[in-house]
């Protein structure tokens, strides 16, 4: 039994996701952000919601997202997402809408949207990539980065007497009536992509059940942003993000 | 009946990252010497004969150049 | 006869949204125009038409929520007032640059800054001009009667999906607060998604069918040949508007030797202060602008060769009077008389500021 022999339709195990196009993401090599779209295309498909669902994109890195899901798409101004989807899910409740958004976007200028939509109870899905740094821009500070972390406007590493404090936004969001459904994964390793992808289903599911907001953080690397290799970012993650920033599901109703 | 797998890569996507070969469990996969039209080294397989088509590599990979194929032989 | 009923103008608006099939609503409270959202929650149309009506954490949300809404295809609107559309411009411009139809009413009220909850027209540079960022325009209806609040809303729902932009009532805290009587129009129902997919399947996003592309609704264009063919595909469109939808009124003007330029309420006051110069034996015409962008430029450039004088009546420091002056272009001299911080002349002030002007 030759190699190539195995390389068959049938044998197939794993492979790209038919709602993924075939463009090739601008992300850097090893971004967070791919892994995440991937799962996002993965669970439009198994859930077989292509024609059913709208995505929300933000400013940021992932402000491209549409060119990369074969879904129908809106381009929120910085920050706003959550009021887009707020309008599309309430005024096509058969539809499934999220949005997708970095660390600047959703807890940076958008803090407000993204709190109102969750205390109202939106029947959205909000993806949230927290890298601690703003990528698209080139790597400034954003809400969630590290007291200690250098960035290109923290170049001394963040001091709260001068910045202030990373924001723990999920666990405040977790507090919300309105949501339903709150957890932080990441996607550094197989087992976490794993995870990550069953809290993305399960906010997909949740949001026809009228049961309120589903909010699912991903926590994620910025290897151009944090000046160190894709593994290497990985690395500092889980030794630094993660002790802030402990996964797991907050809320689950 | 021995599980047998394989990988085909799409080296033009690949960014060279080399997440996905920290996850390999079995060491099959490397980057390569040569480089794609993007000047990426991309991913190759260096011991074949040890995949197990376990998915782990194409699990983490964030541009989806991995086609994951397992057999019984 | 169909039913006249006596309201507010920003009452009329919320009946008006509700009779024409309105989608939704998205609004906050400010003074002058709360009445708006607050008639719409009192006849919770959500049971009668299915018409979402919400009230969102900002103006800054309302307007992205109308975005939301809009790029889905939906008739949808929001009101506010001054201050309000100042957070929302930055939703305008986004709007008017990814091409979405929508309605947004603003209920002008004394600035700058907090200002005041009086009436005011300070905000014609910001609606007619622009008051968000890049080249755009919104299309710009000034009501001077409540019958007009209400007519208005389904005739600026219509440029708006005629041409695939913002439109904006422009009123103020007089026409807002005023009651007068309504004639209702027949009622118009609410489209079903098969009507939306069949008026708007090319661009709207209402969930990606097999048989199309994905619909993306956005205004970014990082290659600058694309974003200015976008720009240059955009002025046509208001070019077209200009051409086509120029709305206005004329009061004794076909023998008028000096013509008054005024909208909204003070088009109704400057038409006493026609009837007192007709009296005193002068020939004085009254132009109102129905339609602030597009400006009526031909109607007054046709009256000019007839005139000796031309006076613009705001209630501010001098707006529409530059685009008036454009008109002219010192053919015949351009006066302006105004009020702000909330005081409305009375016609005889406005009658004796003309008699100056005039001498």
């Amino acid at each position: 039994m030759d190699i190539n022999d195995i390389i068959k339709p049938e044998n197939k195990v794993y492979g790209k996701s038919s709602v993924l196009t075939d463009n090739i993401m601008h992300y850097c090599p090893g971004c967070s952000h791919g892994v995440v779209h991937k799962l996002v295309a993965q669970v439009i498909e198994e859930m077989d919601i292509q024609d059913k669902t709208i995505g929300v994109s933000p400013v940021g890195c992932s402000v491209f997202a549409y060119n990369y899901l074969d879904i129908d798409w809106q381009e929120a101004a910085h920050g706003r997402a959550p009021a887009l989807a707020t309008a599309i899910k309430r005024l096509n409740p058969d539809k499934y809408v999220f949005t997708y958004q970095g660390d600047g976007d959703l807890a940076s200028i958008g803090t407000a949207e993204t709190m109102h939509a969750c205390n109202r109870g939106e029947n959205i899905v909000i993806i949230f990539i927290n890298n601690a740094i703003y990528g698209m821009t080139g790597g400034q500070m954003a809400p969630t980065t590290l007291l200690g972390q250098v960035t290109a406007t923290t170049p001394y590493g963040r001091k709260a007497e001068l910045n202030g404090y990373p924001l723990k936004i999920t666990e405040l969001l977790a507090q919300l009536e309105g949501t339903c459904y709150v957890t932080r994964q990441s996607v550094q390793n197989p087992a976490a992509v794993r995870k990550t992808k069953a809290a993305i289903r399960k906010a997909f599911e949740n949001s026809m059940m009228k049961k309120g907001t589903s909010f699912v953080e991903v926590v994620g690397t910025c290897n151009s942003g944090w000046k160190v290799s894709p593994v290497e970012a990985n690395k500092w993650m889980e030794e630094n993000m993660f002790p802030f920033y402990p996964l797991g599901d907050m809320k689950d109703r | 009946m021995a599980v047998k797998g394989t990988i085909v890569v799409d080296t033009e996507k690949c960014k060279g990252c080399n997440v996905c070969v920290v996850n390999c469990p079995f060491g099959v996969i490397a980057l390569s010497h040569e480089v794609n039209s993007k000047g990426y080294h991309f991913l190759t397989m260096v011991e074949p004969d040890k995949c197990t088509g376990c998915t782990s590599c194409a699990t983490v990979c964030p541009d989806s150049v991995i086609t994951v194929y397992r057999a019984k032989i | 006869m169909a039913e006249k009923v006596l309201m507010k103008g920003n009452e009329a608006i919320a009946y008006a949204a509700i009779n024409c099939g309105a989608d939704g609503y998205f609004g906050y409270p400010i003074t002058p125009q709360s009445e708006v959202m607050e008639t719409l929650m009192k006849e919770k149309p959500w049971e009668t038409t299915g018409m979402v009506v919400l009230q969102a954490e900002s103006e800054t949300a309302s307007i992205n929520m109308v975005y939301g809404g809009a790029g889905s295809g939906k008739k949808v609107m929001t009101s506010s007032s001054s201050p309000g559309i100042s957070l929302m411009c930055e939703g305008l411009t986004y709007l008017a640059g990814s091409e979405l139809p929508c309605l947004v009413v603003n209920v002008m009220r004394g600035g700058p800054g907090l200002g005041t909850i009086q009436p005011s027209q300070g905000d014609y540079f910001q609606a007619t001009k622009g008051g968000g960022h890049g080249d755009y325009r919104l299309i710009v209806l000034a009501p001077a009667s409540v019958q007009d609040m209400y007519d208005f809303v389904d005739e600026a729902f219509e440029l708006a999906f005629k041409y695939r932009n913002p439109a904006m009532i422009l009123a103020d805290g007089v026409i807002g607060q005023m009651m007068e009587k309504v004639e209702f129009r027949p009622a118009k129902p609410r489209r079903t998604e098969a009507e939306i997919r069949a008026l708007c399947d090319s661009w709207a996003t209402l969930g990606k069918p097999k048989t199309r592309e994905r619909n993306i609704i956005t205004s970014l264009a990082l290659d600058p040949v694309v974003m200015e063919n976008f720009n240059i595909k955009l002025q046509k469109k208001y070019a077209e508007i200009e051409e086509k939808e120029v709305r206005y009124s004329t009061y004794k003007t076909e023998d008028a030797e000096h013509l008054i330029v005024a909208f909204g309420c003070m088009s109704r006051i400057c038409e006493n202060v026609v009837d007192m110069a007709r009296e005193a034996g002068i020939k004085l015409g009254l132009l109102r602008p129905i339609t602030l962008f597009p400006f009526p430029k031909k109607p007054i450039d046709a009256l000019v060769p007839q005139l000796k004088t031309i006076m613009s009546v705001e209630l501010n420091a001098g707006q529409m009077v530059e685009d008036v002056r454009l008109v002219a272009n010192g053919r015949v001299p351009v006066g302006f008389y105004g009020r702000q911080g909330g005081v409305v002349p009375n016609p005889d002030e406005i009658y004796e500021a003309f008699l100056q002007f005039i001498k």
